[in-house]
């Protein structure tokens, strides 16, 4: 540990010399103003947010399943069927993930969709199943906090309930998307969530599936991440 | 004073420039990059509003740097980030070696990280038996075979198609030979995710750190940089002091114009927030998330009232896109971390304008990349400004090494001239030799031949300005007053 004690020192130090050498340099003079207005102008009535999130995504190649409040998860099983996912990875703990569940098992119980697609709850750390999670999973099913208009971007705040890496390691990502929480900017989502005041640990914008262009410019998606992103957008504009 | 200069660039740059190869490689890919940034700004005017803030954003971060830092550091810690600071590369890299021993921690993925590459953090580690290994796709690309990155953004650019082909077939197991993109994806994927699943550590650079949440912003598409942060149970990520912005809502601007800048994206496929390690009851992410602030002369570029733009850079590339060196000589030829333009600013005032002399040089000063920072930061201006930095001794300056690229030979030359200038009867007479014997003078004689070697040789007029006026004078001739 002589290592990390040194260093310890070393930086404290070196924070020291820094901080008083800027300090040294002195701030001086007034700060510019922020003009925001080129922010603000960046704004669309409900309908159009959505319009321009699913142009904008589906422009760097996401998918979309149109659904509505009371279908979405039979929607969701009947993609994965179509798909013939072996397994779909989801939070028990999560609203999302607990209606998904319930609502499949009912079925299951009214006797559709036996067989199909296996839910998998993410319910232990990672380091119990990390193989697993990167080798034997098909799918994985996060809902969103929101999205981005001007750009198209989904908002997620991953959780206990809604863990870090089941938007990044399964090939394909399926996500819950309410119209009425698309914010207009990525600038207006952060001040209508509150970011600026309190983020958990990890929070993110996703516009696409994962892709590269570092070979001759030449856009190649699924390099790390999802190869495919498949939201599913739920029309609940008339309601809100 | 120097005797003898290195100059790097002038003779790289030639070699490159006999390389068709290479320059076709660039001039494909920059040509592709400034038409699909300009796509991205239709509207010229919504672009200056957003330049504007952008400029005013990263200045007023600046200005409050020290308070900044420490908010920032403060509510780092809260959030469970342990912070250390490294004054210069060498301290970084104990300080990175220090953390990975502790954790027992032998091999170590890497997103995109230029500050890294500054602290040549690879070749360290390696020294010290870890392996480090490159995930961003150019990176790995580079990584195997030796090179280091031509571009700051796309650091495998002046490789194509078929030479990544070759060299995949030939360095990773069990490749076969295919020139398809998407099949040379996969196999680095595959390689890849298997790398992630056994790395004891994870690092990243930083592309924003917020103050008011302690927030380390990441912007990318690949997917490597989330994989380098949240499947590893260390996370360390490293950034230049100069990274801090106050607030999480002026990232956002921040950003738009980045990836608009950088590769005309509208959006990153990611954009990343880290605001602390593995929570309570969270069933992934690391244990650990450690930050390394790292100075490495920045701290003296701050100094100097003119010079502090260079730190407002946000590393989209696009100077390096539309310059017209950089796409003629590619990354390389500027043998410094940083390349183009901006390398041009930013690598003099770290390893000191006299030996760097030759990037200061090596540009025309057109002024375009001035004219597509996001940033506005006036690299033409401050290029003139280090020039004369490199050879004077101006008192109150802090840059780095000045006054030492001044020649003997230059310096020869100045003094003959202010002794001229100062013996009018010998100026006289000086001229009148310059005016019937220069012409004589061969283009290949000693001095004269750095200029002839590109241009024609001037040839001076037959009578000097001053006797001119006086024959007119005496033959009451126009005047000229
Ligand atoms: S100097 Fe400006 S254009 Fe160049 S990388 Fe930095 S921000 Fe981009």
């Amino acid at each position: 540990m002589t290592d990390a004690t040194t260093s310890s020192a070393a930086s404290s130090s070196a924070r020291a010399a820094i901080l008083s050498r800027l300090r040294a340099a002195g701030g001086g003079g007034p700060l510019p103003p922020l003009d925001v207005t080129v922010l603000e102008r960046r704004q669309w009535p409900a309908r159009e947010r959505m319009e321009r999130l699913r142009k904008g995504m589906e422009a760097v190649h996401t998918e979309f399943l149109e659904a509505t409040p009371g279908n979405w998860t039979a929607v969701a099983r009947a993609f994965c069927d179509r798909e013939g996912l072996k397994n779909l990875l989801y939070g028990p703990g999560s609203e999302a993930g607990a209606r998904l569940a319930a609502d499949w098992a009912a079925d299951r119980g009214a006797g559709q969709g036996a067989g199909g697609t296996q839910l998998m709850p993410y319910d232990r750390p990672v380091e119990a199943f990390k193989d697993e999670l990167f080798n034997g999973v098909d799918a994985g099913f996060t809902g969103t906090v929101g999205g981005v208009a001007e750009t198209g971007g989904l908002l997620l705040m991953p959780d206990a309930a809604e863990p870090r890496l089941m938007s990044l390691v399964p090939p394909i990502h399926l996500a819950l998307l309410r119209a009425s929480t698309i914010q207009d900017s990525f600038w207006s989502a952060v001040k209508a969530l509150g970011w600026g005041r309190r983020l958990p640990p990890n929070a993110l914008m996703i516009s696409g599936p994962s892709k590269t262009a570092d070979i001759e410019q030449t856009l190649a998606y699924g390099v790390h991440g999802p190869k495919r992103l498949i939201v599913i957008l739920v029309d609940d504009l008339e309601l809100a | 004073m120097h005797a003898e200069l290195e100059v790097h660039f002038r003779d790289s740059a030639a070699k490159a420039l006999l390389d068709p190869q290479l320059r076709a490689n660039f001039r494909r890919a920059m040509d592709g990059l400034m038409a699909k940034r300009k796509a991205q700004f239709p509207d010229p005017a919504d672009l200056q509003d957003l330049r504007d803030l952008s400029t005013a954003i990263r200045s007023r971060s600046l200005l409050n740097l020290p308070d900044l830092l420490e908010q920032f550091e403060a509510n780092c810690t809260k959030n469970g980030i342990r912070v250390h600071w490294a004054e210069t590369c060498e301290e970084a890299n104990e300080l990175i070696l220090g953390i990975l021993q502790s954790k027992g921690a032998k091999t170590l993925v890497k997103g995109k990280s230029m500050v890294s590459e500054e602290m040549h953090l690879n070749a360290f580690l390696e020294q010290h038996g870890i392996e480090a290994l490159e995930s961003d796709l150019g990176e790995y690309i580079i990584q195997l075979d030796g090179e280091t990155p031509s571009h700051i953004i796309m650091p495998a650019i002046h490789k194509n198609k078929d030479q990544i082909a070759r060299q995949f077939s030939q360095k990773i197991k069990d490749a076969k030979y295919t020139e398809d993109v998407d099949e040379l994806t996969a196999m680095a994927r595959k390689v890849l995710r298997q790398k992630f699943l056994d790395a004891d550590a994870g690092l990243s650079g930083v592309n924003f750190a917020v103050a008011e949440t302690g927030t380390l912003c990441l912007v990318e598409n690949e997917g490597n940089g989330r994989m380098s942060t949240h499947v590893p149970p260390l996370h360390i990520a490293v950034m230049g002091l100069e990274k801090v912005v106050a607030r999480l809502e002026d990232v956002a601007p921040l950003y738009a114009i980045l990836t608009r800048s950088a590769t005309g994206q509208a959006v990153s496929t990611y954009f990343n927030l880290i605001t602390g390690p593995r929570g309570t009851g969270e069933k992934d992410g690391p244990q650990d998330v450690h930050l390394v602030i790292l100075d490495n002369g920045r701290s003296r570029i701050y100094a100097d009232p003119q010079l502090r733009a260079t730190l407002r850079c946000i590393r989209c590339g696009a100077c390096m896109n539309h310059c017209p060196v950089y796409t003629r000589v590619g990354g390389h030829a500027y043998e410094a971390v940083y390349p183009g333009p901006i390398g041009k600013i930013l690598t003099p005032q770290m390893e000191g304008v006299g030996v760097r002399h030759d990037l200061i040089h090596g540009s025309s000063l057109c002024g375009a990349c001035g004219e597509v920072c996001p940033v506005e930061i006036p690299i033409p201006e401050i290029l003139v400004r280090l020039r004369r930095e490199a050879t004077h001794t101006d008192a109150g300056s802090q840059v780095a090494g000045k006054g030492t690229g001044r020649t003997r030979t230059e310096d020869w030359a100045w003094r003959l001239w202010a002794g001229l200038l100062k013996r009018p009867r010998l100026y006289r007479l000086a001229a009148w030799f310059a005016t019937r014997f220069g012409k004589a003078l061969p283009a290949g004689a000693p001095l004269i031949q750095n200029w002839t070697r590109t241009r024609t040789k001037p040839v001076p007029a037959r009578r000097s300005l001053q006797e001119r006026m006086r024959s007119e004078a005496q033959s009451g001739g126009t005047r000229h007053d």
